[in-house]
């Protein structure tokens, strides 16, 4: 208790003011962050039900907890929820508006009025989503397919619609802050080629909000006005093509795949090095793929389409550019297995989340290599095995991610440690959980089971009921660390300013940081990542 | 930088994070460009759908293309014309510190402005008269004028009404954020908060204004002039 009282005689971005003006009014880009974490937080347990709901009906063949039309509607809302409302913002939202101007050395993001406009817009969309749950949900399937989501569709539509536009906006513009801070804001010294990969991730991440989100905003827009003005554009009885729906919304929606991983690859490329005490192989190949990533992700979108009628010549070449994204990410996997060869690893909890990312999302990027094969996506179209390969790269990726960085900065954000033995705990929970839930969903698929049915044949019963076990234990998983980082905010170790003897520019500041996050502009004149050159106090090492 | 410090001590518009005017002023408009890229984009995926479209039934469209008028779609492109070249010589107006000069440009785009929304609402009250609204009540002639012979599907008419409708109406609404971003630049003229050394909002405001035009210099060759050459 003597250490709590010592904590509050400095002052820092959480002590600074008290009350719930000082929060909702803030500019201050951390304070934005942990609003930004109370609310993703809350529409992932959201999400979760609904997924949990989904499970809980597939534990039998018959449909026996909800009806068709229910069921419609608990996997449209779960991925509408979860990716618009969780998963794009996860980690650009609350990391990336903590870190980006502590990471370059500045006092804020470019906009800090703008950032938390941005979280105003989510909060707005959220909200909307939310009584668009409450009073009756949306069956379209996440994806708002026409002409059922514009002629028959008699659920919300324009609403979830409406609610997902504004959404949008919050990312344009947080994307858009990232791109400004991340150009004009740079401490002396800090130059391109000395910014952390998280940053790159970033940079990559916002280029797609900025050219991709405003291509779904328009098309949505589209969809509203359909329904509303009975507007033609897509409407086959005009002669208009919902095949030309479909090219838009995944122009779009391809690319949102990236914007929830690349970030997650941004995390990882911190946590490796760092708990393997070694410089990151090839810097700027793992920087480049992320760019890469990010362009070739542009060019791949009618991959989703390969069954929908769409010419055979054009499934060849989006085909082909389909297994060249496979490229950057390889690099990337190859990377960061290199960096820790010969490294002095340790299994801390973000290294274990670290480690979960790498095999999850290299066996969901080999499986997607598969559904890029023409003759096997024929195959497996619209089948679990789709499911489960998405869900390997923003489940096994995107989200193992965040909780990795989540652990890695939660000294720096809260000022105290996390129980470690419950983090390693917790991480070894979703690790089984998220295996059993999602592997039998593989076979499932490839044995023909399709997705987005109520019901199923009586002999996929053993896989699904594997699957909704692996679900619940998925769930015990993620209420830990909310439980032990709630716990640990009053009850917690008291941080260090650098616990793990990282590198970056962000632990060279006081844990939690000052309201402007440095005492005076710092000036860069070393690498990122030099772990070779850094010499560990005699007490950590001892600790370790 | 001696006198880049000095200047710092002396503007109260510089806000806390930034070092210096020139690094606040850069970050805004690189902001205001990586905006003005996302519009593109969303306008974008409606010049996507018109393309496709106009491959598909191009007769339709150059009929229906026929019913705008083309004088009145001229004149509101010089009036449009005619607002960008008050928002550039405001700008100027703006550097070379003539505070009146700046409120009276700024006032007469923003005319401009209501000028061409005035005119624009003129011309989508005819479609409601003439029943070229996309729905129910659509009605649209088959016969293709000079070649009796020969039929269009109104239901394709229908696909250029639409996006008429889109493409200009998001337009519009460009132009009333536009109109209001303009009251409040007036507003900040007015109370002197330009000088030669801050006017950032005149600068990106008039980008913002810029492509808003820009956009109406290809929706106004797209949508009135398909086939007027015969």
């Amino acid at each position: 208790m003597a250490t709590a009282a010592f904590s509050h005689e400095r002052e820092h971005y959480l002590n600074k003011e008290y009350g719930i003006r000082s929060w909702l009014l803030t500019t201050d880009h951390k304070r934005i962050a942990l609003l930004y974490l109370v609310s993703i937080t809350f529409f992932f347990f959201i999400g979760g039900f609904l997924a949990l709901l989904i499970r809980l009906e597939l534990l039998t063949p018959a449909g026996d907890l909800v009806q068709a039309d229910t069921y419609n509607k608990l996997f449209t809302m779960h991925g509408q929820i979860m990716i618009f409302f969780f998963l794009i913002p996860s980690i650009p939202a609350v990391l990336g508006n903590f870190l980006v101007p502590l990471m370059i050395g500045a006092k804020d993001l470019a906009f800090p009025r703008i950032n938390l406009l941005s979280w105003y817009l989510y909060m707005c969309g959220g909200i909307l989503m939310l009584h668009t749950l409450l009073t009756g949900g949306v069956d379209t399937g996440w994806t708002f397919y026409t002409p059922f989501s514009t002629a028959f569709s008699d659920t919300k539509v324009i609403e979830a619609g409406v609610a997902i536009f504004i959404n949008g906006f919050s990312s344009i513009l947080t994307g858009l802050n990232f791109v400004v801070t991340i150009h004009r804001m740079r401490a002396p010294g800090m130059t391109f080629s000395r910014l952390p990969l998280f940053l790159w991730s970033h940079y990559a991440t916002s280029i797609i909000f900025l050219l991709g989100t405003p291509v779904l905003a328009i098309t949505l827009l589209l969809v509203v006005f359909e329904r509303a003005f009975n507007l033609g554009i897509f409407d086959p009885n005009r002669g208009g093509d919902p095949l030309l729906f479909q090219h838009l919304f995944w122009f779009y929606s391809h690319p949102a795949v990236y914007i929830m991983i690349l970030p997650s690859m941004g995390v990882v490329s911190e946590i490796v090095p760092c708990f393997s005490r070694k410089r990151i192989f090839g810097y700027s190949f793992v920087a480049m793929a992320s760019i890469g990533i990010a362009v070739i992700g542009f060019l791949v979108w009618a991959h989703h389409m390969f069954v929908a009628g769409m010419s055979l010549y054009a499934a060849l070449i989006f085909s082909f550019l389909s297994y060249l994204v496979a490229v950057p990410s390889a690099i990337k996997v190859f990377n960061w297995t290199a960096t820790m060869y010969k490294g002095s690893i340790s299994f801390s909890t973000p290294m274990l989340y670290a480690f979960g990312f790498i095999g999850l999302f290299t066996m969901g990027g080999l499986t997607g290599l598969f559904l890029a094969a023409l003759g096997v996506d024929v195959h497996v179209t619209d089948t679990y095995f789709v499911i489960a390969h998405f869900h390997y790269i923003m489940v096994g990726g995107a989200v193992m991610g965040y909780l990795g960085g989540m652990h890695f900065w939660w000294p720096k954000i809260s000022g105290r440690m996390y129980p470690e033995g419950w983090g390693r705990l917790a991480a070894l929970i979703v690790f089984i959980g998220f295996n059993l839930t999602f592997f039998p969903q593989f076979i499932l698929g490839y044995l023909g089971m399709p997705r987005r049915y109520w019901q199923y044949p009586p002999e996929f019963q053993v896989l699904n009921v594997l699957s909704t076990a692996g679900s619940t234990i998925l769930a015990v998983g993620y209420l830990l660390p909310m439980v032990y980082f709630l716990w640990s905010m009053r009850y917690g170790k008291i941080a260090d300013d650098n616990p793990w003897n990282a590198t970056g520019l962000e632990w060279r500041t006081a844990s939690p940081p000052p309201t402007y996050n440095f005492e005076e502009t710092p000036l860069v004149t070393w690498e990122a990542y030099e772990y070779d050159k850094m010499t560990l106090p005699a007490e950590v090492t001892l600790e370790r | 930088m001696s006198d880049s410090s000095v200047a710092v001590e002396h503007t109260p518009e510089l806000r806390h994070h930034f070092a210096d005017m020139e690094q606040q002023r850069n970050a805004a408009s690189l902001g205001m460009w990586l905006f003005l890229g996302t519009e593109i984009m969303f306008f974008g995926g409606m010049f996507c759908a018109y393309l496709i479209y106009r491959l598909a039934y191009y007769n339709e469209f150059a009929v229906a293309s026929r019913t705008l008028s083309l004088p009145i779609g001229t004149i509101n492109t010089a009036v449009l014309i005619c607002s960008s070249l008050t928002v550039a010589l405001s700008v100027r107006a703006a550097q070379l510190g003539k505070q009146k000069l700046v409120i009276v440009l700024l006032v007469l785009t923003l005319l401009f402005g209501l000028a061409f929304l005035g005119i624009k609402g003129y011309e989508w009250r005819e479609k409601f008269v003439e029943h070229h609204i996309p729905g129910s009540s659509f009605s649209f002639d088959e016969a293709m004028p000079g070649h009796p012979e020969a039929k269009i599907d109104p239901r394709h008419a229908q696909i250029f009404f639409s996006l008429y409708f889109a493409m200009t109406g998001m337009h519009a609404l460009h132009m009333i954020i536009g109109v209001g971003i303009f009251a409040v630049l007036i507003l900040m003229a007015w109370r002197g908060r330009f000088t030669p050394e801050y006017h950032t909002p005149v600068e990106i405001g008039g980008l913002y204004w810029h492509f808003v035009d820009i956009v109406w210099i290809y929706l106004f060759p797209l949508l009135y002039l398909i086939d007027r050459h015969k």
